[in-house]
């Protein structure tokens, strides 16, 4: 009985916590297991692999960071991975074509973000759930890059520029960076900064948060909806650009499970699913901890299905550290 | 009462549109089945991989060649045996003579194959085989432990008299294909799994970027190898980006023959790998279906269509082609 009362207090002031900073769990968890990989194998702790993680979170941790804006107004997209592939074989049709490569990206990333303003159209014009809109587009999304691909996949040359982001460079005379982190890293920076110090972020988080109460306090829900499902489109074109980077062959069948993985790592980052509580840099976090788990565990020689099972019991830890946030509230 | 006409034309019109046909070029009105006219459908795993692509163009052609009628139908992604019976069903309803099909998965689709068998239609096994074998009357397809075997015994002979140290990236983790192989490879270099030889394994799915990232993350844990097995050549292509990243030039076999599988060994990615006949598959297939329809007689058993190990690098011991041959006959094309 004793023992009950203490652990309820215990899980208020954490959930207070959590609620106040919801990046620092997945901060804490993501240190936790870099320091337990660094110390458990001789080889994780060491500026290649540490770089390689980041290379290897790039093109989930891209898409995740569009479905955050959109989980932010307490929508989803079950279409971003689908949308992704799409434009990659759009690009490298495009490109193998003989279309120039910086038409190729543009056109590909303008498909992207079309289809980011249809479904923000929907959403908020017809009133169709994000959920029911965003997985009819997967399906069709999903067959459409077939149909383009013609069931094959499409290779472009590495050195142009639809593969320019798997450039790698080396910082300081040793540090390996590639073009892409650092594209990914001021698309976090820029996000960070609309979503914290512009109008436009606070109206994302109040459309979130409670839709009624912010159109009475006079802002225009849909239009702030149909903007996060357009800037969610362009970062998912881009996401393609990073996914030609790492891998220069557009593959219909690639990504099946980007949809997911995005959740996951937006969820791993704190960001809340009933929308109006999160931030960007959590999920870098979360993209991070994904990869920073299946690199390790690797190295320790762990059956990959079991690095699965560790993943997934994650997300549902993630989401009752939520919960138990909210009812703290 | 206008307006509810309409509705059923547009729902008629959907379901039409909505159908999983692929290719349907029926001859005539209708030939019963045992008319002499072989009517020939095939189900594949999926309309867009390439290798099923091959597949289906292959037995069209050889269709249209032998005088038969042909269709086409195919699930909608990898391990879709709905999809494969509700195929098998549209065709054994509308009269076919002789089921072509690459089962999903081995056991999935074996009640509506027994069905169509009892409804008097042939069926027979292209690529992949159904367990136990006897569920279908013939089977043509690659013995992929043969297939495996021969990767194993290029990469010994190439390696020489240097003590192998392998990582294996596997296919799909419990999928026969994946276990022939995989097995077979181990009987063509000698090792036994859980030999402390195989310094890392796991498994890519058949898929270029999670290969690379396996590849990468095993890369960690050691570069003390000098072999790799792979289970496809997108694995390969991923495995090899990898690789080159870290500078390293490793000894590496693949297993599928497609064009550009045969381009890659040319560019000396990947020093061999063993191609597969999906042409002969369907050809074969095809013919047994008008044997079939005009004499009644069907065939029997496992029938290996072949595999060829194609490198410029040939060792003595171990027969192969070289990449020219291998561009000129790659999946059996041209």
């Amino acid at each position: 009985m004793t023992a009950t009362t203490v652990d309820r207090t215990e899980r208020e002031t954490l959930g207070e916590f959590f609620l106040r900073a919801p990046a620092i769990g997945p901060a804490l968890a993501l240190v936790v297991a870099v320091v337990v990989f660094s110390v458990s194998t001789s080889t994780f702790l060491n500026l290649d692999n540490l770089s390689l993680v980041v290379e290897q979170s790039l093109v989930v941790g891209t898409l995740a960071l569009g479905q955050t804006l959109i989980i932010l107004t307490a929508g989803i997209d079950l279409s971003n991975a689908a949308a992704m592939v799409l434009a990659t074989l759009l690009m490298a049709k495009l490109l193998v074509g003989g279309v120039p490569g910086i038409f190729a990206l543009v056109l590909g990333v303008l498909v992207t973000a079309l289809l980011g303003l249809v479904t923000g159209s929907l959403v908020t014009r017809i009133k169709l759930p994000p959920f029911i809109v965003t997985l009819g587009l997967f399906t069709m999304l999903t067959a459409a890059g077939k149909l383009v691909a013609g069931g094959q996949a499409v290779p472009i040359a590495p050195g142009s520029l639809l593969a320019w982001l798997g450039t790698r460079r080396y910082l300081f005379g040793g540090i390996p960076v590639t073009y892409g982190m650092t594209l990914a890293l001021v698309m976090y920076l820029v996000l960070w900064y609309a979503l914290t110090r512009t109008a436009w972020g606070k109206h994302v988080y109040a459309v979130g948060n409670a839709p009624e109460a912010a159109r009475l306090s006079g802002i225009k829900v849909n239009r702030t909806i149909v903007s996060v499902y357009l800037v969610a489109g362009l970062i998912f074109g881009i996401a393609a650009w990073q996914a030609l980077g790492r891998v220069p062959n557009a593959d219909p069948n690639a990504y099946q499970l980007g949809n997911l993985d995005s959740i996951t790592a937006v969820v791993l980052g704190g960001t809340s699913l009933f929308g109006g509580r999160g931030s960007v840099f959590g999920t870098m976090m979360g993209a991070l901890i994904v990869t920073v788990l299946r690199s390790g565990l690797t190295q320790l020689g762990v059956d990959s299905l079991y690095q699965d099972v560790a993943t997934g019991a994650l997300v549902i830890a993630a989401v009752a550290v939520d919960r138990l946030a909210r009812r703290q509230k | 009462m206008r307006q509810r006409s309409l509705l059923c034309l547009v729902t008629a019109g959907l379901l039409a549109v909505s159908g999983c046909t692929v290719e349907r070029h029926w001859g005539g009105s209708s030939a019963p089945a045992g008319s002499g006219r072989a009517k020939v459908g095939l189900v594949t795993k999926t309309e867009t991989n390439p290798y099923f692509v091959e597949l289906r163009n292959a037995a069209s052609a050889a269709a249209q060649a032998q005088g038969a009628e042909f269709m086409a139908l195919a699930g909608q992604f990898d391990g879709d045996n709905d999809g494969q019976v509700r195929a098998i069903e549209n065709m054994v309803q509308q009269g076919v003579t002789t089921i072509l099909i690459t089962p999903n998965s081995s056991t999935g689709v074996l009640a509506a194959i027994e069905r169509a068998r009892q409804a008097g239609v042939m069926v027979i096994a292209l690529d992949t085989a159904t367990e136990p074998a006897s569920a279908v009357d013939a089977t043509y397809a690659t013995d992929n432990v043969a297939a495996g075997r021969q990767q194993g015994a290029y990469v010994k002979a190439a390696l020489g008299p240097a003590a192998p140290k392998v990582i294996m990236i596997d296919g799909t983790a419990g999928s026969t294909v994946d276990t022939y192989r995989h097995n077979g490879f181990l009987e063509g270099i000698g090792l036994k799994d859980g030999d402390p030889a195989i310094v890392g394994r796991d498994n890519a799915n058949g898929d270029q970027s999670i290969a690379q990232q396996k590849m990468e993350n095993l890369l960690q844990r050691t570069t003390d190898i000098n072999a790799v097995y792979t289970m496809n050549e997108p694995t390969a292509r991923g495995a090899y980006a990898a690789l080159q990243a870290r500078g390293l030039r490793l000894l590496m076999g693949s297993i599928d023959g497609g064009c550009q599988g045969v381009q890659n060994v040319r560019d000396g990615l990947y020093a061999a790998t063993v191609m597969q006949f999906p042409r002969k598959m369907a050809e074969e297939g095809v013919t047994a279906a008008v044997q079939y329809a005009k004499t009644g007689q069907k065939p029997s058993g496992f029938i290996d269509t072949g595999s060829v190990v194609i490198t410029d690098r040939p060792m003595p011991g171990v027969p192969s082609q070289d990449t020219t041959w291998g561009l000129q006959n790659c999946w059996g094309t041209k």
